[in-house]
């Protein structure tokens, strides 16, 4: 144990973490998107991302019908072609998730899981009593992955101890039943060290996988805050023998911005971050975008959004 | 075996038009030279010929000069300083509009990779022109006095290394100030500038402004001795150097020069690690280390060596060697074989020496030249390789274990081009930046440059400054 938990521990641990040289962190990041991924790789690296993405939505204007297409498009993102891989996940808030479960189920999709945010999300202001009830009732209705956000407040005012025990109590709430997947909101910490701390924080404290943004705040999944997340699972993984995920989520639009996430995982993190066991993208719009340009690929000419299907 | 290794990228070649011979671009045409005589430039990936370039004789570069005097005399000293900024505007442009061109034929002629001639070396050629056409008509808030005259017709002999960008560094002061100009590339890296000849021709450059003779050293010689040269600008290697500032001693030749390097990059306990390892990796990789500013000597603080070694290690494992134009290669093609011996050579005083020599595993392709990123690890000062310029993609790596011994060993080499220094406390950049006797010093980055700051070296790295305010001075004689 790197840690004991304590508020003082915590503090000098993250104080031995080495700086990020934020000029330095976006021109790596800027070269690496340079990367031009052409035919065989590219079409490698659409079904790689389609399989990673984690099809969300999360509106307040979600209904059990809106749910019912979405969970339809996660089993088959194409109707008209069955070669094309289902999504890593179905991503919903709480009330959504048995709706979700059942749908999914009864349409052939009982390997895709569903994950629920929680611990009031997004702004994750409200009491831990709250936060613990929202998670048990997501996982209770059949929700495999748990997406909490961190609260920032208490992290921007250097209570590391208060964000590491509240991961570690929902952590312990999800035990085996469902992966825990760690939102810090990079758009609100701001800094790139504040990214790295945060990162460290959220692995130590029993996090499968970090997690970029709630996709509600902007910037939010920038490719320099990717970047260094992924340095923190590659150098935690070091340490500790043990591989967390990273997600991405909010501003994933098209198939360029996608597979430039892939280049960042494959020469980041390393080559073994390329499954949606270790890699997810947060997305809804982006699932489109890959389509199309999976059939470019195949046909050779761009259908247009007419050919794809709007759920 | 990596599932997502990238598919050939290349880029396309049929932007080029290669001749099958070049004469010289003498008073505004290409003409063959009186010598009759050519010689090959290869690719050197492939070691394919590319074409045939004229060889500059006694008569040639007479020719030269006497037309750059004719078109100072008659045409550029007596124009308007700012219809001479209007040229260079106009050759900004043009060179902006047809980069792509000029990035694939530096990338053939020279090996360097796609990505760093489309991203580097000609949008920074371009941004010189564009930067001191801005000066033409301002010369007289340049620091040299309420009105600065030019030298007349200035010599100007560039290397290999980055022959685009050099050539931009050399040529935009030089008109700007309203010298006119007989330049002569390095003999392996000759088809951008004689590209850029077409350039002028297009601008409408007046004819004899600008004349590129092309050939060896010979022809280099000739170019410092003709009497009718009034300055002298060398950027390549400090023996050379050395033989100029010998053959014009005594005459009345002013001179700027560029020449070698062994740059400290200096690694501080408390710097950004992640990114100083990209520094490192930018300051020796980039360029094949055919860079005379190369962070050629790691001074890395005794304290952290394991960790930064570790992930240098890592991180040269993922650099990409291969063919040039593939646009994700990072690491493409020695320039010459004479180089790429001279790599040998030194790599091999290395081993003999004692230091430990590391490279990540590599598909060297089998022709052309080539040689692996490399490092070398238990190096200490006495060593060849600690003191003298591999010009390559090879890093002597070293250990400090205080602020001053990190200075005392970056200042202890016959050379003072650049240095690097990181750490994340300013107190720190400030002190060393201070005591550091370099004339470039980046901190926290490498390999950084821009047309608005001063370029050039202590001791044996050269005299003068290329680029900005200072680099407008070394092409005018100041007055009062």
């Amino acid at each position: 144990m790197i840690i004991d938990g304590t508020e003082s521990s915590l503090r000098a641990y993250l104080k031995t973490l080495p700086p990020v040289d934020e000029v330095g962190a976006h021109a790596r990041a800027a070269m690496l998107a340079t990367r031009s991924i052409k035919t065989t790789s590219k079409s490698w690296a659409i079904d790689m991302a389609i399989s990673m993405v984690d099809l969300t939505t999360l509106e307040g204007a979600d209904t059990p019908g809106k749910i019912g297409t979405l969970c339809a498009k996660a089993v088959r993102p194409d109707a008209m072609d069955a070669t094309v891989p289902s999504v890593g996940a179905v991503c919903v808030y709480n009330d959504m998730v048995k709706i979700a479960r059942t749908k999914l189920d009864a349409i052939g999709g009982t390997s895709i899981p569903v994950a629920a945010v929680a611990t009031a999300f997004p702004s994750g202001r409200a009491s831990f009593a709250v936060k613990a009830q929202d998670t048990k009732d997501a996982i209770d209705a059949g929700a495999a992955e748990i997406d909490m956000v961190i609260d920032r407040g208490a992290f921007l005012s250097g209570r590391y101890g208060e964000v590491f025990e509240e991961i570690s109590q929902i952590k312990e709430i999800c035990g085996d039943k469902a992966h825990l997947k760690v939102i810090l909101e990079t758009g609100e910490l701001v800094t790139l060290d504040n990214v790295r701390k945060a990162s460290y924080l959220a692995m130590l404290a029993g996090a499968d996988f970090i997690k970029t943004s709630t996709g509600k705040i902007s910037p939010a999944a920038t490719s320099p805050v990717v970047l260094v997340m992924l340095e923190a699972v590659r150098d935690y993984y070091s340490l500790t023998k043990t591989r967390i995920g990273v997600k991405p989520a909010g501003g994933i639009r098209n198939t360029k911005d996608a597979i430039k996430q892939l280049v960042l995982v494959n020469e980041v993190a390393g080559p073994e971050w390329l499954t949606p066991k270790l890699f997810r993208i947060g997305a809804s719009a982006l699932l489109n975008d890959l389509l199309l340009q999976r059939m470019k690929m195949r046909d050779g000419f761009y259908a247009g959004p007419s050919y794809v299907t709007l759920d | 075996m990596n599932p997502f290794e990238y598919a050939p990228a290349l880029e396309s070649t049929s932007i080029v038009t290669i001749k099958d011979r070049y004469g010289l671009f003498i008073n505004g045409k290409f003409v063959a030279p009186k010598s009759g005589k050519y010689f090959p430039t290869i690719n050197p990936s492939t070691e394919k010929k590319l074409s045939e370039i004229a060889l500059a004789s006694t008569a040639d570069v007479d020719l030269a000069v006497k037309a750059a005097r004719v078109a100072y005399a008659k045409v550029w000293s007596k124009m308007p300083a700012a219809e001479r900024g209007k040229y260079l505007f106009r050759i900004a442009r043009i060179l902006q509009e047809r980069s792509r061109e000029f990035a694939v034929l530096e990338t053939l002629d020279n090996g360097k990779p796609i990505r760093e001639s489309r991203d580097t070396d000609i949008p920074l050629a371009a941004a010189h022109f564009f930067y001191h056409a801005g000066w033409a008509d301002k010369l007289q808030y340049s620091g040299n006095g309420s009105g600065p005259k030019p030298y007349g017709v200035v010599g100007q002999i560039i290397p290999w290394n980055f022959p685009m960008l050099m050539l931009a560094w050399k040529i935009a002061p030089a008109l700007a100030t309203g010298n006119t100009v007989v330049l002569k590339p390095a003999e392996t890296t000759s088809l951008t500038a004689l590209l850029f000849a077409e350039i002028c021709q297009q601008a409408g450059l007046p004819n004899g402004v600008i004349n590129i003779i092309t050939g060896e050293g010979a022809t280099g010689a000739e170019l410092v001795n003709h009497p009718g040269i009034d300055k002298v600008a060398f950027t390549g290697s400090t023996e050379v150097g050395k033989l100029i500032a010998t053959s014009i001693a005594g005459s009345k030749k002013a001179a700027t020069l560029e020449l070698g390097g062994k740059a400290a990059n200096i690694i501080y306990d408390d710097a950004a690690i992640d990114e100083a390892v990209e520094g490192i990796v930018n300051g020796i990789f980039f360029n094949q280390g055919h860079v005379c500013c190369a962070g050629s000597r790691l001074l890395v603080q005794e304290s952290i060596q394991d960790e930064v070694l570790t992930k240098l290690k890592e991180r040269m494992a993922l650099i990409r060697l291969g063919n040039p134009l593939d646009k994700n290669t990072d690491i493409g093609a020695i320039n010459s074989a004479a180089q790429l011996a001279k790599i040998k050579e030194l790599s091999a005083a290395g081993d003999a020496e004692g230091a430990e020599r590391w490279s990540p595993a590599c598909n060297i392709p089998a022709d052309g030249y080539w040689f692996p990123p490399t490092i070398f690890t238990g190096v200490s000062q006495t060593h060849r390789i600690a003191r003298e310029e591999i010009f390559g993609p090879v890093l002597s790596i070293l250990t400090f274990r205080t602020p001053q011994e990190a200075v005392e060993k970056a200042n202890n080499t016959p050379y003072g081009l650049s240095a690097g220094i990181w750490t994340e406390k300013g107190s720190k950049i400030l002190w060393t930046a201070s005591k550091l006797r370099a004339g470039v010093i980046w901190a926290n980055t490498f390999n950084k440059f821009d047309p608005a700051s001063p370029f050039g070296g202590y001791k044996e790295s050269g005299w003068g400054r290329e680029g900005g305010k200072h680099g407008l001075s070394a092409y005018l004689k100041a007055s009062n």
